[in-house]
């Protein structure tokens, strides 16, 4: 019986047979259907998730001596156009960052307003969706006090944060992200003006990036300049509640 | 003529090989496709392109991912996707055969069986390949092979899995410790995928030395015939 069966013929059955399973693959994912399936398969990972992780449960915290020596950069590193370069060369003096949409009083903070309220400093894992890690020490005032200060209206579940720069530069698409409202109230969420000590680099976002722990790296928008309090996605940009999610298919939902 | 046929397999072991077989599959290339995302390894709580990496590959090519062309979005939702069916399977596979005896039956080694005499003799059986066995149940080697593949490789590659995940490590910080960090869990992650392709070939070596028709049907329907005792 196993004389029949060549050497040759079971490479040659098996490299068939990859093939066949790859172009099968490949024709799945070009079905709208399956990719459905499979984002219902994601949205039961949200559901899954949400219920076994308490509202309050807290990212690691790490002590200073465990920070990445170098906190990598990603994304939009230079924000293009003349306004950002204004902001920098007046050293983010004329930053403000507003708030409005579903709020009682809309805002607008200048960073010496951020700088005095209540702080909180915390040191944690940045996690990239593309599976790098790099840990470093955020300080930033909690998110929630903004919200407070703001009068947050109960109609609100999400907020969206809209950023100065054009991701891809000239020509790019404005930058933005959202959150619920569960990680906007948690304790570690915080709009981060220092990075390790310092104010947070242009690389990294300057003058204000938001921390949302629980979630890969995408979510933590960058150079914010407004949060706009909204009861739904829909209309916003491309309504997925992101630049990723909006054109490259990720998920809105990134705590895995 | 040929031997007696003889009942091998049941239900739970045949249905979960052939779903756990695709899904293992499929897991593997979407996850190659999701370290194409940044092909650098490290030990530890963090790690990025600005830190000694103990592994750093080309991307792997089109031919070994889900989907072939790169999206690292796809690739995930593929992954997160069948993530389900793989960690779901295999629990009920496992709970199923401890509370049925297939486990204590059929893989659990006896004292016998892993005195140093008995194991030599198999590994030389097995160096001659010689796998026409008489006997109806799994050998030595195999027992050891499929309990490190249950006990070890699979539990390894969900635990490690969960542990990437930020959301996870909120809800079980005892995970991240478990192995040391997030990079050390996706490190190990890589190597137990790399060992669960290494089983996949050896198995699928030995069913073709081992009568491939014979081994592939008594998977399928259950039944196995057993060598010709005159042979």
């Amino acid at each position: 019986m196993s004389g029949l069966i060549t050497r040759r013929g079971l490479i040659g059955g098996l490299g068939v047979g990859s093939g066949l399973l790859l172009s099968g693959c490949d024709r799945l994912t070009k079905t709208p259907g399956f990719i459905s399936l499979l984002e219902k398969a994601e949205s039961g990972n949200f559901a899954i998730q949400r219920s076994l992780i308490e509202r309050g449960a807290l990212a690691r915290e790490f002590r200073p001596e465990q920070r990445s020596p170098v906190f990598k950069a990603n994304g939009t590193r230079m924000p293009v156009g003349e306004s950002y370069a204004r902001h920098i060369a007046e050293n983010f003096a004329n930053w403000r960052l507003k708030i409005d949409g579903l709020v009682a009083r809309p805002q607008a903070f200048s960073l010496p307003q951020i700088m005095a309220a209540p702080q909180r400093t915390q040191i944690t894992r940045h996690d990239c969706v593309e599976g790098w890690s790099a840990i470093g020490k955020w300080t930033g005032v909690p998110l929630k006090l903004l919200l407070d200060a703001s009068g947050l209206r109960d109609t609100a579940k999400y907020l969206v944060f809209h950023c100065a720069d054009l991701y891809g530069g000239a020509g790019g698409r404005p930058y933005y992200e959202s959150i619920d409202m569960i990680d906007a109230l948690h304790p570690q969420t915080i709009m981060a003006w220092a990075l390790n000590d310092q104010k947070v680099p242009v690389g990294n976002g300057a003058p204000l990036r938001l921390r949302v722990e629980r979630q890969l790296g995408y979510k933590h928008a960058k150079y914010v300049e407004r949060i706009e309090a909204v009861a739904s996605l829909d209309g916003i940009y491309g309504g997925k509640g992101g630049y990723w999610e909006d054109g490259h298919g990720y998920q809105w939902y990134a705590g895995i | 003529m040929a031997g007696q046929m003889i009942f091998r397999h049941r239900m739970s072991t045949r249905v979960w090989h052939w779903i756990n077989a695709t899904v293992m599959v499929v897991m593997f290339m979407s996850g190659l496709m999701v370290f194409n995302a940044h092909p650098r390894l490290y030990w530890g709580h963090f790690g990025s392109s600005h830190d000694p990496a103990w592994l750093e590959l080309p991307r792997f090519p089109g031919w070994a991912t889900i989907p072939t062309d790169y999206s690292l979005a796809l690739g995930r939702l593929w992954h997160f996707g069948f993530a389900w069916i793989f960690a779901f399977g295999f629990l009920a596979y496992l709970m199923w055969s401890l509370f049925n005896g297939h486990w204590r039956k059929d893989v659990a080694l006896s004292r016998t069986e892993v005195a140093p005499s008995n194991l030599w003799h198999d590994i030389k059986k097995h160096a001659r390949l010689d796998f026409h066995s008489d006997d109806t149940r799994y050998n030595p080697l195999q027992k050891i092979t499929y309990s490190l593949v249950l006990f070890g490789l699979i539990p390894l590659l969900i635990m490690t899995g969960l542990t990437m995940s930020p959301g996870m490590n909120a809800a079980m910080p005892w995970l991240v410790d478990l192995f040391g960090g997030r990079q050390s869990a996706r490190s190990l992650h890589f190597i137990a995928a790399f060992g669960m392709l290494a089983f996949f070939f050896v198995h699928i070596a030995l069913v073709m030395l081992a009568g491939p028709i014979n081994e592939v049907r008594s998977m399928i329907t259950g039944y196995f015939r057993l060598p010709d005792p005159k042979a």
